[in-house]
């Protein structure tokens, strides 16, 4: 397949309705097409909990994510369209479609602009995400939190000799998404998902907004920014349905959020730091992720690096708060990068909880085959799961995904 | 180094008035060889910034192959204590499209290196403690693909020889940075126009490891020759890279602040 071949396609009407000064040219420029298709397989290898759940083993899906990128004035404006779906076997609520970006980026020489749906990531630390605050998880993608929906905003950005300036306005609220009723990983309880109450009367409608100053000191790269809106995390309040059954309904309250993130590198030591201190979930209280990253190099006279993680995990949040697994856990974990002409990689680790020994292990490793497929093999296992723990409902949903994408 | 800034013009003018051009009065091996190097670098300076497309087409012994495409630009720092800065983006293959490294090239502390993970949105520092690992799978090492800096070795002129058509230098260089993979290269130097064709590379064995040769040289702005074609051999594993550049384009008024962690995340 020819990835820059000449698509005068919607995206390049869109281009020539807002920069109309480059009729001319535009259909000279190309709109580059990338992106992937993939099959995906779950294997659940327990017994589902609940009656009503499916009983099947298996959950194969696909997923299909293209992208479109068309550059214009030299490559100072660009605009990229990255759509999502997933056709899910097993889970309907999986099954879904998600703009995950559809942006107009401007560049300048000292400052630059994106206006439209996108995504924004902020921190260092490994095992958890604290700091990143501005797209929804979409959290039927996986349960590492690491997928997220698009987020509609209008960002601006000052880079200066004093690090960069970053300003973001969040038009509209994206809900987390939940598993199906039916399907596994769903929790103890279905999750009315249509049904989500929250605190400002705007509802999802509110804007939130949020403030990022990130610079780099020597070795160090530090991030500090405040988020001001309604909180990605939902609470989950036990309701009891028309049809007497109980449920959670997601609730979402407007939250202050202040964060620093900052790594420090020195040879072949990262040391990571996320702190955050949030108001509007209860009490106001602290979080924090502290860690550290150290690689061996060329291991045994091979080309392969193996790092060791290790990450203390704190969160002060009370019980009016949405739960977490990580309020006193130690997470360790080893990273190993083949660095060979497949790009080889594989990361393991296992978040443990300090008090109750609760523990999530989890596992990674991806190759290229050939220059256009791709393998991914991963596996997630709650264990020692105590009863109102954080994965009770889920300790029977241990899962293995298989992987096979080809990028185009 | 005074001479690093002397006109090309004066150097007749002072030999007739009985001083000696720079490479005539080394008196050593040692200073040959490093009169050589300077002379390599005086001849780089004040390029400005460059920028190429390149295609990597990694091999194995049994000739399987895979290729990289990417871009580089480079953005040349003219205080002589600090080194270039470089900016790679790769094409190819699709899965790793959009994926962004930053370098910062230092002399002899640890180079600052970024990597913009396009998928995820983020821009991770990474060690560069790994100077002699390879660079995306290939036969380069990061070590020898970051920007010629004259103190980062010591050297030792070893004898002149002919070199294909031309007469070239040979030159030692000993690595004087941390974690180098080399404990030497034998580099050799064409004596007309300070090119590179060609360096050898020995492990901390002492044994040739992998042989690089460059052809295929042009000369842009008047002065500055760069090779369109690198060829890395590993004589241990077999397996070869090799990078076809398109021409390169220079002085295109490439921005300073491009080259920052924080705009890598827009860079495409």
């Amino acid at each position: 397949m020819n990835p820059k071949g000449r698509y005068p396609s919607a995206l390049s009407l869109a281009a020539l309705l807002l920069f109309p000064g480059n009729v001319a040219t535009s259909f000279a420029d190309d709109v580059e097409i990338g992106g992937s298709v993939a099959v995906e397989v779950r294997v659940f290898p327990g017994d589902a909990s609940y009656s009503g759940q499916d009983r099947s083993r298996l959950s194969p899906s696909v997923v299909v994510e293209p992208e479109f990128i068309y550059p214009l004035n030299g490559g100072d404006d660009t605009l990229t369209f990255t759509p999502f779906a997933r056709f899910d076997a097993q889970d309907e609520r999986r099954t879904h479609l998600d703009v995950r970006e559809l942006t107009w980026v401007h560049l300048d020489n000292s400052w630059d602009t994106t206006v439209g749906i996108g995504k924004v990531f902020w921190g260092v630390t490994e095992s958890r995400h604290l700091v990143d605050i501005i797209n929804q998880t979409d959290a039927v993608e996986n349960i590492d939190g690491e997928d997220k929906l698009g987020q509609p905003l209008l960002n601006a950005n000052l880079i200066t000799d004093w690090g960069a300036f970053g300003v973001f306005v969040l038009p509209g609220f994206r809900e987390r998404t939940f598993a199906d009723d039916e399907a596994r990983l769903r929790g103890p309880k279905p999750v009315q998902v249509d049904d989500a109450t929250y605190d400002s009367g705007g509802k999802d409608k509110h804007i939130d907004f949020a403030l990022r100053w990130s610079h780099t000191i020597g070795d160090v790269d530090i991030g500090v920014s405040h988020f001001h809106g309604t909180s990605r995390e939902p609470v989950m309040k036990s309701v009891t349905r028309s049809d007497g059954v109980a449920a959670f309904q997601p609730h979402y309250d407007i939250i202050d959020q202040s964060g620093l993130d900052a790594q420090l590198t020195s040879g072949p030591w990262l040391w990571k730091l996320e702190a955050i201190a949030r108001a509007g979930q209860g009490q106001r209280f602290a979080a924090t992720v502290a860690g550290l990253e150290y690689t061996f190099y060329q291991v045994a006279d091979s080309a392969a690096d193996i790092g060791v993680l290790a990450e203390y995990l704190y969160d002060g949040r009370d019980k009016n708060a949405p739960a977490t697994l990580a309020n006193h856990d130690i997470f360790v974990g080893a990273r190993m990068t083949l660095n060979d002409a497949q790009d080889s990689s594989a990361l393991a680790g296992a978040v443990i909880d300090n008090v109750t020994r609760e523990t999530f292990l989890s596992f990674e490793a991806e190759r290229r085959l050939t220059d256009h497929w791709k393998a991914k093999f991963e596996a997630r296992w709650p264990l020692n799961v105590p009863n109102g723990g954080f994965f009770s409902g889920a300790q029977n949903d241990s899962f293995l995904v298989m992987r096979l994408a080809r990028f185009f | 180094m005074q001479f690093k800034y002397m006109s090309k013009t004066l150097i007749p003018a002072l030999f007739i008035l009985g001083l000696e051009t720079p490479l005539a009065h080394a008196a050593t091996p040692e200073e040959k060889g490093l009169e050589i190097a300077v002379e390599i670098d005086h001849r780089d300076l004040g390029f400005g910034d460059s920028q190429t497309e390149l295609q990597m087409v990694l091999s194995n012994r049994n000739g399987d192959k895979s290729v990289r495409k990417l871009r580089l630009a480079t953005l040349e720092n003219q205080d002589p204590g600090l080194g270039d800065k470089s900016l790679t983006v790769f094409s190819q293959p699709r899965d790793i499209k959009g994926t962004a490294f930053l370098s910062f090239t230092k002399i002899l502390d640890p180079d600052d290196q970024w990597l913009y993970l396009p998928a995820l949105k983020r821009v991770k520092r990474i060690s560069s403690a790994n100077k002699s690992g390879p660079f995306v799978g290939s036969e380069f090492a990061y070590e020898d693909l970051v920007s010629f800096e004259v103190g980062k070795y010591s050297y030792k002129w070893l004898r002149d020889e002919s070199c294909g058509a031309l007469q070239c230098f040979v030159v030692e260089r000993f690595p004087k940075y941390e974690k180098s993979g080399y404990t030497r290269q034998t580099v050799w130097v064409d004596k007309s126009e300070y090119r590179i064709h060609k360096i050898d590379f020995y492990d901390r064995k002492e044994t040739l490891l992998k042989t690089l040769v460059q052809s295929g040289f042009e000369r842009y702005l008047g002065k500055y020759w760069r090779p369109l074609k690198m060829v890395m051999k590993n004589h241990q594993t077999g397996k070869a890279t090799e990078l076809s550049f398109s021409s390169y384009e220079f002085r295109v008024g490439v921005n300073e602040k491009d080259f920052t962690p924080n705009r890598l995340k827009r860079i495409r």
